[in-house]
């Protein structure tokens, strides 16, 4: 077990444990957002696939427990992260002109990390919760759109639109970095990565995005 | 033309450091940089003040002993150089020039613009070597070696140790330094059958002399002198993610 624990305490080990649980958590993105969008098709199909999914609840229940580890361990991680890089750098430079050789999503990875944590613990706190009290009864596609913490209130619409837009910086950088982590970073599979990374940090949060935007902004749905 | 100087002296590692100002007259275009501190130098010790210390040897961009932060880059603003081979003519009459020392905590200051990157040399003692019985030296092309390898190799084996890639990260990772010589020996017959180990030892020693971890911002690759690919330390990922499991 020794060597287990020597390989997930280093760097390296560290580093793809990031990754792991971030790909992880961009695979959860993709079965949430085809979800969201069901919002689109009306009332009566948004109710009856929130109504399917509570009909299997102990998948469900089972899946979200996954995913709540990996965003502890990744959200953990994260912080641990950049608490230790900090620390290895004491001393900042007067002039540093990190412009001129990173891009800068790579270099505010905690802090987007970090903001996507306040909107998830909103997020949790109110429209999912509203969900796990609500049985039944048809109330789901109301709760997103005409609720108290719907889109129809204008904060949390911004809020909402924010939060997407920074998760797509974080996975700007994020998405790639990971396979580079992994140590698959071949020219010959180069252009594929960044072409399924721009469905990553650009389609799907634009799909995440275009609810608030229609229902909220735009007043659809009513 | 006519320069001013900001730059970091401190007297030991254990002194406070701050910012002194010169006024640097009559530097030539032709000038490197090196020489233009030379003759600040001269001018200090002529007034009885302490010359700046700076590391250097052999002043044409292959031992590896210079580097300091210029105007907030490694090595100064061109790309693919080191700090001896950069000339005044970068600069311009009137120009303020902020030179620093790498920072990173594996790198104390010594003196001035002087580090001590010793903690580069033990990464290298812990298995920067092959230590096989490879025999006397073989016969041009007895040993069939592709191109590809060779070549990647010999671009990883260009890495001149200036500790760059550190000084520039924002986590003082020293992943570029050691993945070149990772990446060097285990392309290479000789080197390829120690690679595993080689691995393990030089991430565990790169992890204990204190430097951060990497986070893939490349830009270690982006002011490397010698223009090392990060695809290095992609190979030492996989190098050490197959030593820690088998
Ligand atoms: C749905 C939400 C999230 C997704 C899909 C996601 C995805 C990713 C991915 C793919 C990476 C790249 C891993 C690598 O560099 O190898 C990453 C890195 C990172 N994530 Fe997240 N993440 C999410 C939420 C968060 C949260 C809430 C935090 C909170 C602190 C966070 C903090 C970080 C940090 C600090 C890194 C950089 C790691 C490094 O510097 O090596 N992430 N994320
Ligand atoms: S990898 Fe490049 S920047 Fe780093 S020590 Fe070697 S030559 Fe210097
Ligand atoms: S003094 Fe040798 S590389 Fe600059």
């Amino acid at each position: 077990m020794s060597w287990f624990l020597n390989f997930m305490n280093s760097s390296i080990g560290k580093k793809m444990q990031m990754a792991i649980t971030g790909i992880l958590l961009c695979l959860f993105l993709i079965v949430h957002v085809i979800g969201n969008l069901v919002l689109f098709a009306g009332p009566n199909a948004f109710n009856t696939y929130v109504e399917a999914l509570s009909s299997v609840k102990p998948l469900v229940r089972s899946l979200e427990v996954v995913l709540a580890l990996m965003f502890i361990w990744h959200i953990f991680n994260g912080v641990r992260l950049t608490i230790e890089n900090r620390k290895a750098t004491p001393e900042k430079y007067l002039m540093n002109k990190a412009a001129e050789n990173s891009k800068l999503t790579s270099r505010t990875m905690g802090l987007t990390g970090s903001l996507i944590f306040i909107f998830l613990v909103t997020h949790l706190g109110t429209i999912w919760r509203l969900f796990q009290l609500e049985h039944g009864g048809g109330k789901f596609y109301d709760i997103v759109i005409s609720g108290r913490f719907g889109f129809n209130n204008i904060y949390y619409t911004l809020i909402y639109i924010f939060a997407m837009a920074l998760l797509g910086l974080h996975l700007r950088h994020g998405f790639q970095s990971a396979f580079q982590t992994f140590g698959w970073n071949h020219s010959k599979y180069k252009p594929l990565i960044s072409g399924v990374a721009v469905f990553f940090w650009l389609i799907i949060p634009l799909a995440f995005m275009s609810i608030p935007i229609y229902f909220g902004l735009l007043g659809g749905g009513n | 033309m006519n320069v001013t100087l900001k730059v970091w002296r401190q007297s030991n590692s254990q002194s406070k450091g701050f910012f002194s100002i010169y006024n640097v007259s009559d530097v030539s275009e032709e000038m490197s940089f090196f020489e233009m501190l030379d003759m600040l130098n001269e001018s200090l010790v002529e007034k009885g003040e302490e010359p700046i210390a700076f590391d250097h040897d052999c002043r044409e961009g292959i031992c590896g002993t210079c580097g300091v932060f210029i105007n907030g880059r490694a090595h100064g603003p061109i790309s693919g150089i080191t700090t001896c081979q950069l000339h005044m003519r970068r600069f311009n009459n009137g120009d303020t020039i902020i030179i620093e020392p790498w920072r990173a905590k594996a790198f104390p200051v010594i003196k001035d613009l002087v580090v001590d990157r010793t903690s580069l040399d033990r990464v290298m003692m812990s298995g920067g070597y092959v230590s096989v019985n490879t025999g006397g030296t073989p016969d041009a092309n007895a040993i069939p070696i592709s191109k590809v390898n060779a070549d990647e190799a010999m671009d990883a084996a260009s890495c001149i140790g200036c500790g760059a890639c550190v000084a520039t990260c924002k986590n003082s990772s020293a992943m570029l330094f050691v993945s070149a010589k990772v990446s060097q020996y285990a392309l290479l017959p000789q080197g390829m059958i120690e690679k595993k180990i080689r691995a393990q030892n030089m991430v565990d020693s790169m992890d204990e002399e204190g430097f951060g971890n990497c986070s893939n911002t490349y830009a270690c690759e982006a002011e490397c002198p010698k223009e090392i690919s990060v695809s290095h330390i992609a190979r030492m990922n996989r190098e050490f993610f197959k030593a820690s499991i088998s």
